[in-house]
């Protein structure tokens, strides 16, 4: 299967290792996976602020380097659901059809990593090794909107060595929520505190999300407490074999 | 960080007399950062909401829990929102013929305004100087108390918490729960210092306060001869009224003065019973997470020998008809108002209601206020941003209300209405990101000189703080240093450059 990978303007300048782990997993299932260097930002950021107007362009630029590919994958539940669920509006409030027909031919295409394996390619074990107690936050967008149900503990459930801690309240947001953590920096501090001691409260020594964004935030928390809870991107655990650490 | 207690009662508080004093107006907010921040400060505050907030939650989904056909009972309460307000004009009108045909009086309210003065003449004309109130949120979005005292007409709220928040000369912070903020000892405290003869001894024993509630309310309804009501469905087959409530206070509102004026939002308008069943189902469980609520009062006009002799209907637009003509903003009309989002959001669970500076706090009211007032006060235009989109409270709305969409969707206002405005510092910040979020090659640029920059203010890869306007967020997070080397640089430098 010929696979475009969409790292995310985020993952790609903050967080490139993600990127590195999600085509670590997809070469070793067997898969070829494509950079295509024309992607550059969903738009999301623009879009949930107000701006959409900015976000149009990005919009175009995304179906413009993804046309083709049978199925693009992300990282980011969040920007997987920016496309899925809210570029059919964008191309239709900016009445632009070449724009519509565009979404409409990748968006049903594009995927968060943990559906695109256990949905599409349906693997749960891959092969995967990383003898530590890690938790799982659901991100708000990988819970409520992308609906991935329980495919990101199925995939962690598969990994060997693994000690999978419930975190408590876990379904509750972070309070990350994009522009949000900036212009209500008090309110998002204080739902992040609950969400760190829920976190804490496990024991783990890694918080994983399927979500680099929300990892930033609880993660950005935990450092400034010199926690010494680790946070890592599902893909980085799912990268991790008995070879390679 | 407030100290416990510290942002309790006000001792310059005026004492309580008669006629009682309205609720403070909310006009002059300010915008929901600034609140939100001493909200958040206030540890009292804190401790009180999240036990309330968490309470309600929990029983809230076993009640709804109970019930296999919960989305397909969601799913009809939708449709029929959707399609009374698609006819609403003839509903309404069918309403109206109803009401008049079983002796009542309809009276048309374009604005709040208007509607406080049908209310204080009505009040007037009966020969009464004083009310008595079922709580009504649509009278506290009309600000009636506030008007009605400077008509030197007095109103008195019975709803247990509501009377809490009069008396503590405070504002409701919740749909539901008004006095959700208030903690028992604090309560005790208002109806001691505040309450006319109050029980010499009063305990915080709920029952003990509940006691004294009663005794205070019951000379007043007795002696009432106007009540004043909302409604939370209005039945156009048949023109009549329902309210449904927990204490009984909303009966004795509605059955004991001569004179009843019940003052209705448009858009509470169902079609027919056979509607309202639905509503029943659905009501109860998302609010006070009961199969049913103790009381359900339902009323047609007149009836002779039985009840008010005389009663009027106030429907109030109030900014209901501009809802209604956003297609977007128009599904936040189908409210019932059972609070169930204000119990799940993060927000409001860290800032309480005082914060989003209107009646109508939480998600819904993140949405209504600015749908209502539309978007140009500095506290309506920063409502939008007042969520996280985390969806809680689209999962638990039983009218299905999409409130992320609709948040997302009032944020573009926001931003498209000051678009004619002069220089604005956010919107250069998000053109200039728009210009180079959506060019690979500004993108690989700004990487690099990110990396440059990354390393001179980092410490072991993270950085401590940002400036404006990130310094928002360095104030309690650390923030991740730039890596040396971008993804898309690596994928250049190890796998060429793709297609």
């Amino acid at each position: 299967m010929r696979i475009g990978l969409f790292v995310t303007c985020l993952t790609d300048t903050l967080f490139p290792g993600t990127g590195q782990a999600v085509v670590a997993v997809l070469e070793r299932l067997g898969h070829q996976v494509d950079f295509p260097a024309a992607q550059a930002c969903c738009g999301q950021m623009h879009f949930n602020t107000g701006y959409r107007r900015e976000a149009v362009p990005m919009a175009r630029g995304f179906t413009a380097a993804f046309a083709g590919y049978e199925a693009v994958v992300t990282p980011s539940a969040s920007c997987a659901s920016m496309v899925r669920e809210y570029y059919p509006a964008l191309a239709a409030q900016a009445r632009d059809p070449g724009l519509a027909r565009a979404v409409a031919e990748v968006a049903p295409r594009t995927y968060e990593l943990s559906v695109f394996l256990t949905g599409v390619l349906g693997v749960t074990d891959v092969g995967a090794y990383f003898p530590h107690r890690v938790t799982y936050h659901p991100s708000c967008h990988s819970l409520r909107m992308l609906q991935v149900g329980d495919a990101p503990l199925r995939l962690l459930r598969a990994v060997r060595g693994l000690d999978l801690a419930d975190l408590p309240e876990a379904d509750v947001c972070c309070g990350f929520g994009g522009t949000f953590a900036v212009k209500n920096p008090d309110v998002s501090a204080a739902i992040c505190a609950d969400k760190v001691a829920a976190v804490r409260q496990t024991g783990a020594e890694v918080l994983c999300a399927a979500d680099n964004s929300c990892l930033m935030h609880i993660g950005g928390a935990l450092d400034r407490q010199r926690s010494g809870v680790a946070v890592m991107h599902l893909a980085e655990i799912l990268a991790r074999t008995e070879d390679a650490r | 960080m407030t100290a416990p207690g510290a942002g309790g009662l006000q001792p310059g508080a005026p004492p309580a007399s008669a006629p009682h004093p309205g609720m403070p107006t909310y006009l002059g907010m300010p915008s929901f950062p600034v609140a939100a921040r001493a909200a958040v400060a206030d540890s009292q505050l804190r401790a009180n909401l999240t036990h309330a907030t968490h309470t309600i939650r929990a029983k809230r989904a076993g009640a709804v829990a109970e019930l296999a056909d919960w989305e397909q009972l969601r799913q009809a309460a939708k449709e029929i929102k959707d399609h009374t307000l698609a006819h609403l004009d003839t509903y309404l009108l069918r309403l109206e013929a109803n009401v008049t045909r079983a002796g009542g009086h309809v009276h048309w309210a374009a604005d709040a305004d208007e509607a406080n003065a049908i209310v204080a003449g009505l009040v007037r004309s009966a020969g009464a100087d004083g009310v008595v109130k079922v709580k009504s949120m649509a009278t506290q979005e009309t600000g009636l108390n506030e008007a009605l005292a400077a008509d030197g007409i007095g109103a008195l709220e019975t709803d247990l918490a509501e009377l809490i928040v009069q008396l503590g000369h405070d504002r409701p912070s919740h749909i539901l729960v008004p006095a959700i903020h208030r903690n028992r000892a604090e309560i005790r405290e208002i109806f001691r210092t505040q309450m006319p003869g109050a029980p010499a001894g009063l305990t915080d024993d709920p029952q003990a306060l509940a006691a004294a509630a009663r005794a205070h309310l019951r000379q007043a309804f007795l002696s009432a001869s106007v009540g004043v009501s909302g409604a939370n469905f209005a039945i156009a087959e048949t023109g009549s009224l329902v309210v449904v409530e927990s204490e009984g206070n909303g009966r004795m509102c509605v059955t004991l003065p001569r004179t009843l004026i019940s003052v209705v939002g448009i858009e509470k308008i169902l079609p027919s019973w056979r509607d309202l069943e639905v509503f029943l189902a659905l009501l109860p469980r998302s609010s006070t997470a009961e199969r049913m609520n103790p009381y359900t009062s339902t009323w047609t006009g007149i009836t002779p020998g039985d009840g008010p002799e005389h009663f009027h209907l106030v429907l109030l637009d109030n900014g209901r008809t501009s809802a209604l003509a956003d297609q977007t903003g128009r599904q936040a009309l189908r409210c019932i108002r059972c609070s169930a989002c204000l119990n799940v959001c993060p927000v409001y669970e860290r800032t309480g209601g005082h914060a989003y500076g209107s009646p109508y706090p939480g998600p819904i009211g993140a949405i209504i206020s600015p749908l209502l007032r539309g978007v140009t006060s500095p506290a309506d235009a920063s409502l939008p941003y007042a969520s996280t989109l985390c969806g809680a409270c689209y999962e638990v709305c039983p009218v299905a209300i999409n409130i992320p969409e609709v948040l997302v969707h009032l944020r573009a206002k926001v931003v498209d209405a000051k678009r004619e405005k002069t220089f604005s510092p956010e919107r250069t910040i998000f053109q200039l990101s728009g210009w180079v979020l959506r060019s690979p090659r500004l993108l690989a640029a700004a990487q690099r000189a990110a990396a440059t920059g990354g390393k001179l203010v980092a410490r072991s890869g993270r950085i401590r703080r940002l400036p404006p306007p990130l310094n928002g967020w360095t104030e309690t997070r650390d923030a991740p240093a730039p890596p040396p080397e971008s993804f898309r640089a690596w994928w250049a430098r190890t796998r060429g450059t793709g297609r």
